[in-house]
């Protein structure tokens, strides 16, 4: 019934046995080098100089969430133009879903070519930490962006935050009264309800929302970053309250929808004022026809660029500690590491505000 | 009904006039089988030892086992289902669910040994909810195992929410997870995980392969219904493979929590395709019945050190994704292929020669299952 002869069971199992232990033959007779290998001195910055000098010929690796994300894309491109400034190279390496696991191997592949840096937007606060740990003792400096992660001192990194949490909240705010005369009802369009950085920023709106006692926040309404589920709530909320007069919409995704909605409801739009966080390149031809007036959002290539410097720095010897500080090339300023309340950041900057002056001059 | 059967068999392999037992084509479609895999492994290390600056470097045996040991470990039960002619879907969300009962139990203070049997007891019962779902009520494994993929990790994400455990205020894992996980076994470069692996393909190759005990499996695969006539419990062994695969998917999910020293619901979401794809690349046929644990191990070394290589090229995810999706297609094309060819050239056969004695008689067997099929 089987059909199939004893013999071949045999050897095919006896095959599978020696192939294992062929394996593992193999892995032990190469053992002897790589134990000299792990035991590499901790690269801890005992070199306590700072802003020094930059070494020529850098690796520095740029791991983003995915290599797909034009978002990431862009802060890829502003690490490249840092290191191509320095006389060094960027590797751009990630996988195409946005897991810890397709990070791994980018991490694996800096250690094997022995990079100087590794600049990492994490998918995952805690699963790469051990891959990063061994890559920092391997001598590897590691800087996080976009999405930090949380190691503890193992390694001690630091933390390129695009812009400080409280700013982005309080300043959003701040364009909207500017626009609203400080008067009237306003309601905030979110992302999904659960998003930390939405909630964080808009913890500090309500913050900020206390120094205007003529501003009134009557609702607060979550998009799920989806277009489709965006308007559904953007019209309830303009049925829900007629006497609305300012939307804030954090979320790249809110906003353009709100913009697209107000630019086709002319009689809605010249009611309600509309300012958040979006792309310029979405929101150019609305702030052309006059439907929003103003947004803002941090500079993604900007924010690779710095981490980019950052990074060389690092990894010529600038001490990985609070008040370290070091140069940024064409931002033209030094920035000072500070010890955030986990561990060392720096803060590329308040948020670019874009308005008719100055939309034509960004493309991301 | 067992003269049906008997039909089925002799019309399963009518393709070439002078009949064989069916041995001769089985045999040597294997052993090309696995002698290729042999020369493609070949193929990729002197690949990768050329166009890699660092392929050759020592810990690329380590990396490969701590990228790929829990996969491939997950691939031993799924081979010996695939082999009985059924699927299981679930066992990426099995790892998830294992590593969120771990994550969930020492977030509220319990001991990690405590914490490892719960997940292996979560794996066993979610396993046997699939067992018993395929092999009690005849549900089809796919639909069934796709549920229980959503379902398991659903529970995941009721356990941690969007938790990463430890979080803030929680213990650390132990230290011994640094040495098990992110460590080689001293003095190698061997993963824990890949040792794991190479021993349990021996305890899955000399089953499949020496005992009665996996020959009832190839059987089941063949033939179901000839082996339940021949006195096999299929439905028994089914379900005792479908609780076998979610206790070894809670176990890689263990392992995987030690490798990352850390865990959160989406832990290995989406990897039951790269189980099902070194699975049928090894040379596992997706009908059952044909397959060596060799072929698997064989393939988990090929899928391992080509992903390994292409890393360290640098070549894009997207395209490493394409290559992978081309060795799939090869896998499951070039087996079939040869009996594509045998059914056109019978059919050729049968049109330009009508009156011949066997095709005729092949024709009048092959219509009696199609009316009442049995299924």
């Amino acid at each position: 019934m089987t059909g199939i002869p004893k013999a071949r069971r045999v050897a095919t199992a006896a095959l599978a046995a020696v192939l294992a232990g062929g394996v593992l033959a193999a892995c032990s007779s190469t053992s002897t080098k790589s134990s000299s290998n792990s035991t590499a001195p901790a690269g801890s910055g005992s070199a306590s100089s700072s802003g020094g000098a930059i070494k020529k010929g850098l690796k520095v690796y740029f791991i983003p969430k995915d290599t797909q994300n034009p978002y990431e894309v862009l802060a890829d491109k502003g690490g490249q133009k840092a290191l191509q400034e320095l006389g060094g190279t960027v590797t751009v390496s990630s996988g195409t879903a946005d897991t810890a696991a397709a990070q791994l191997p980018s991490i694996q592949a800096a250690i094997q070519a022995k990079a100087d840096a590794i600049v990492i937007a994490a998918n995952d606060p805690s699963a790469l930490c051990p891959s990063l740990n061994k890559a920092s003792q391997a001598g590897i400096k590691i800087v996080a962006f976009d999405s930090d992660i949380t190691c503890g001192t193992s390694p001690n990194h630091l933390f390129i935050n695009q812009a400080d949490t409280k700013t982005i909240g309080t300043s959003e705010v701040d364009l909207l009264a500017k626009q609203l005369n400080s008067t009237g009802d306003i309601a905030i369009l979110s992302a999904a309800a659960s998003a930390t950085n939405q909630n964080a920023w808009i913890k500090y709106m309500k913050e900020q929302l206390v120094k205007y006692p003529k501003m009134k926040l009557v609702s607060t309404v979550y998009g799920n970053d989806d277009p489709a589920t965006s308007l559904t709530v953007l019209q309830g909320l303009l049925s829900g309250y007629p006497n609305l007069k300012g939307i804030i919409s954090p979320t790249t995704v809110g906003i353009s929808t709100a913009a697209q909605y107000l630019s086709t409801h002319k009689d809605v739009a010249a009611k309600v004022t509309l300012t958040g966080l979006g792309l310029p390149s979405q929101m150019k031809k609305y702030i052309k026809d006059g439907t929003v007036k103003s947004f803002e959002l941090w500079n993604p290539s900007n924010l690779g660029y710095l981490a980019g410097y950052a990074a060389a720095s690092l990894a010529s010897g600038t001490a990985m500690q609070a008040g370290a500080t070091f140069t940024s090339g064409s931002l033209n300023k030094s920035y000072t590491m500070a010890a955030g309340p986990g561990e060392l950041s720096v803060v590329l900057g308040p948020p670019t505000v874009f308005d008719k002056t100055n939309i034509d001059q960004f493309n991301f | 009904m067992s003269s049906d059967v008997i039909l089925r068999k002799s019309g399963g392999n009518t393709g070439t006039p002078p009949v064989d037992d069916g041995r001769q084509p089985l045999w040597r479609s294997l052993a090309r089988w696995e002698a290729g895999l042999v020369l493609v492994l070949i193929g990729v290390l002197i690949f990768g030892a050329t166009e890699s600056a660092t392929f050759t470097d020592p810990s690329t045996v380590f990396y490969l086992g701590i990228n790929t040991g829990y996969i491939a470990i997950m691939a031993l039960p799924m081979t010996l289902i695939v082999m009985t002619g059924e699927i299981d879907l679930s066992v990426a969300s099995m790892l998830g669910l294992s590593g969120a009962t771990v994550g969930y139990l020492w977030h509220h203070g319990w001991g990690i040994w405590p914490a490892f049997l719960v997940a292996l007891a979560v794996g066993f019962v979610g396993g046997a909810l699939n067992g018993l779902l395929v092999a009690r009520f005849g549900l089809p494994s796919i639909a069934v195992t796709i549920g229980t993929l959503t379902l398991f990790r659903g529970l995941a994400e009721v356990l941690l929410g969007s938790l990463t455990i430890p979080t803030i205020g929680d213990r650390l894992f132990p230290n011994w997870f640094a040495d098990v996980g992110a460590n080689s076994i001293p003095g190698t470069q061997l993963s824990w995980s890949m040792l794991f692996f190479i021993v349990l393909a021996v305890v899955f190759g000399v089953v499949l392969h020496v005992t009665p005990l996996g020959r009832s499996m190839i059987a089941i695969g063949l033939q179901p219904e000839a082996a339940q006539f021949a006195g096999i419990r299929v439905n028994r062994i089914k379900f005792w493979l479908f609780v076998l695969s979610g206790v070894m998917s809670a176990f890689a999910g263990i392992l995987l929590t030690i490798q990352n020293q850390s865990v959160s619901y989406t832990a290995g979401t989406g990897l039951e395709l790269n189980v099902v794809a070194i699975v049928l690349f090894g040379g596992v046929s997706i009908f059952g019945g044909r397959g060596t644990i060799l072929g698997v191990v064989l393939s988990v070394a090929i899928v391992g050190s080509l992903q390994m290589a292409l890393t360290q090229m640098n070549v894009s995810a997207d395209k490493q994704n394409i290559v992978t999706g081309v060795l799939l297609l090869i896998s499951v094309i070039v087996p079939n292929a040869g009996a594509a060819l045998r059914r056109i050239q019978e059919r050729t056969q049968r049109r330009t020669k009508p009156s011949t004695k066997p095709s005729t008689k092949l024709q009048s067997q092959r219509s009696i299952p199609k009316e009442g099929q049995p299924s």
